[in-house]
């Protein structure tokens, strides 16, 4: 199983606590990933990448390891240790402190 | 007895504030969607317990919420907006020409008859409606793609469709309001549209009587005469008795004619309201003094409603949809505040209190008159 975090405002979207675990077929990438997280949650399509493009949004972050992998390649495979469930794979909003 | 539920989209979540027909003691609940900027919520005039909102942010995007028991609970639908056809461009702050791409939802407007259409405006400026209760959004693409829309520039907000009035005489009739093209008509539906800005002047502009390319703020109407249009340009109030074919200003003694929000009395049709602001560079109201200013001849004689509103000291803005009257008599009227006021005047202005004093940045206010 495939752990994610999420921000609060999107378990609050979602409707979940803690940390979400998908299924994921391999190879697991950030791609696969969020494919399972939307198709399980429809809730959440839009909010972490672009609907149309499905880039990830500015202001969201891809974490995991203790590395950033928010400018990997969506299709590049995630470390093993996502891929074992050791480590979950953080989705963040980004620190910025915003206008309003 | 007769009821009100006001519906207040703030910068930091929605408000649901209820009252009995004397609007003196209130209920307030909220916020929902607390930390997200909720742009506007609105009922449904043909089942009042269905509501829309729209809830964006910038870190997570376009949320549409849909409510089918009055605000105590809530369901996420569609959040798809997708440009039909060639994307296109408009005019960018460059002068450049730039691809439409969305943003955010600005207004929705539910049907006058069927609670599960409603259309959508949005920034990059088009018109969306969905026929299944908000799951999916079609764009009418007639307004987007008329001749004019390279000429459409962004006004400081954004380039945003900000507001929707459904003809209840003419069916298929529709006025949308666009920051900076300008007013548009549909009436077949949606599907073809024009420019409807004859008479605007705006000195901003190359051409100050240009067909496109004002900064409408907002317009309103009342229902018994639709024919009959009031706006609210980015300066300048101006009328419209023929469907918007031709425009007259009627800022008259106004102290000054730049604003945001305008609204019509529920049962006087030439019963008007506007919140004149210092300047396009200074958005509060001017000597630090919050007045509403009423007029009853339909525009140019107008007079300051200021009791129960704070006379100095006073900075605040009222955008665009943070107004709204209610249906009873005598006619209530509303509206929200950048400092996070909402005020209410139960006797058409005469007099006004506030219902909360320290909400988030008022966005939007609506009211649903509940029997």
């Amino acid at each position: 199983m495939i752990r994610v975090t999420l921000p609060a405002h999107l378990r609050t979207l979602a409707h979940v606590n803690g940390e979400v675990k998908l299924d994921v077929a391999e190879p697991v990438t950030q791609r696969a990933v969020l494919d399972a997280l939307e198709a399980t949650y429809p809730m959440l399509s839009g909010t972490i990448r672009d609907q149309a493009t499905k880039e990830r949004r500015a202001f969201i972050r891809f974490f995991a390891c203790q590395e950033d992998l928010s400018n990997e390649s969506p299709d590049a495979p995630l470390p093993e240790a996502v891929v074992n469930g050791v480590e979950p794979l953080m989705i963040v909003g980004a620190m910025a402190g915003g206008s309003r | 007895m007769s009821s009100v539920r006001v519906l207040v989209g703030t910068r930091k979540g929605a408000f649901v504030l209820t009252s009995d027909g004397t609007r003196k003691q209130w209920d307030v609940s909220g916020p929902h969607f607390g930390g997200w900027e909720i742009y506007h919520l609105k009922g449904s005039p043909a089942d009042p317990n269905r509501l829309y909102a729209s809830q964006s942010s910038g870190w997570f995007g376009q949320v549409i919420q849909r409510s089918n028991d009055a605000g105590r609970t809530w369901e996420t639908v569609g959040n798809k907006f997708s440009y039909e056809g060639g994307v296109g461009t408009h005019l960018w702050y460059d002068g450049t020409q730039r691809p439409w791409e969305f943003a955010r939802v600005w207004h929705l407007e539910p049907s006058l008859t069927d609670p599960d259409t409603v259309y959508a405006g949005i920034q990059d400026a088009a018109l969306f409606r969905s026929t299944d209760g908000g799951q999916a959004w079609q764009e009418l693409t007639g307004l987007r793609q008329h001749t004019s829309a390279p000429a459409w520039q962004p006004g400081a907000g954004g380039m945003c469709l900000h507001t929707i009035l459904l003809d209840p005489k003419h069916p298929g009739r529709i006025f949308v309001a666009i920051s900076a093209a300008g007013t548009f008509r549909s009436d077949d539906g949606g599907t073809s549209w024009q420019p409807i800005n004859r008479g605007l002047r705006s000195e901003q502009i190359p051409d100050p009587t240009a067909e496109v390319g004002h900064c409408v703020h907002r317009i309103a109407m009342h229902r018994s005469r639709p024919d009959v249009l009031f706006m609210q340009k980015h300066w300048d109030v101006m009328r419209s008795d023929d469907a918007g074919e031709s425009w007259r200003e009627i800022s008259g003694n106004l102290p000054t004619d730049f604003g945001f929000p305008i609204d019509v009395h529920a049962h006087e049709p030439e019963t008007i309201y506007v919140v004149p602001i210092k300047s396009d560079s200074e958005h509060y109201v001017p000597d630090g003094k919050l007045r509403v200013y009423r007029s009853r001849t339909g525009g140019h004689e107008w007079e300051a409603l200021t009791r129960g509103l704070p006379q100095q000291n006073c900075y605040v803005n009222v955008l665009r949809d943070a107004m709204a009257v209610d249906a009873l008599d005598p006619c209530g009227v509303y509206f929200g505040t950048t400092g996070g006021q909402v005020y209410v005047s139960g006797d058409a202005g005469d007099s006004w209190s506030a219902i909360v004093r320290d909400l988030p940045s008022v966005v939007s206010v609506e009211v649903q008159t509940l029997s």
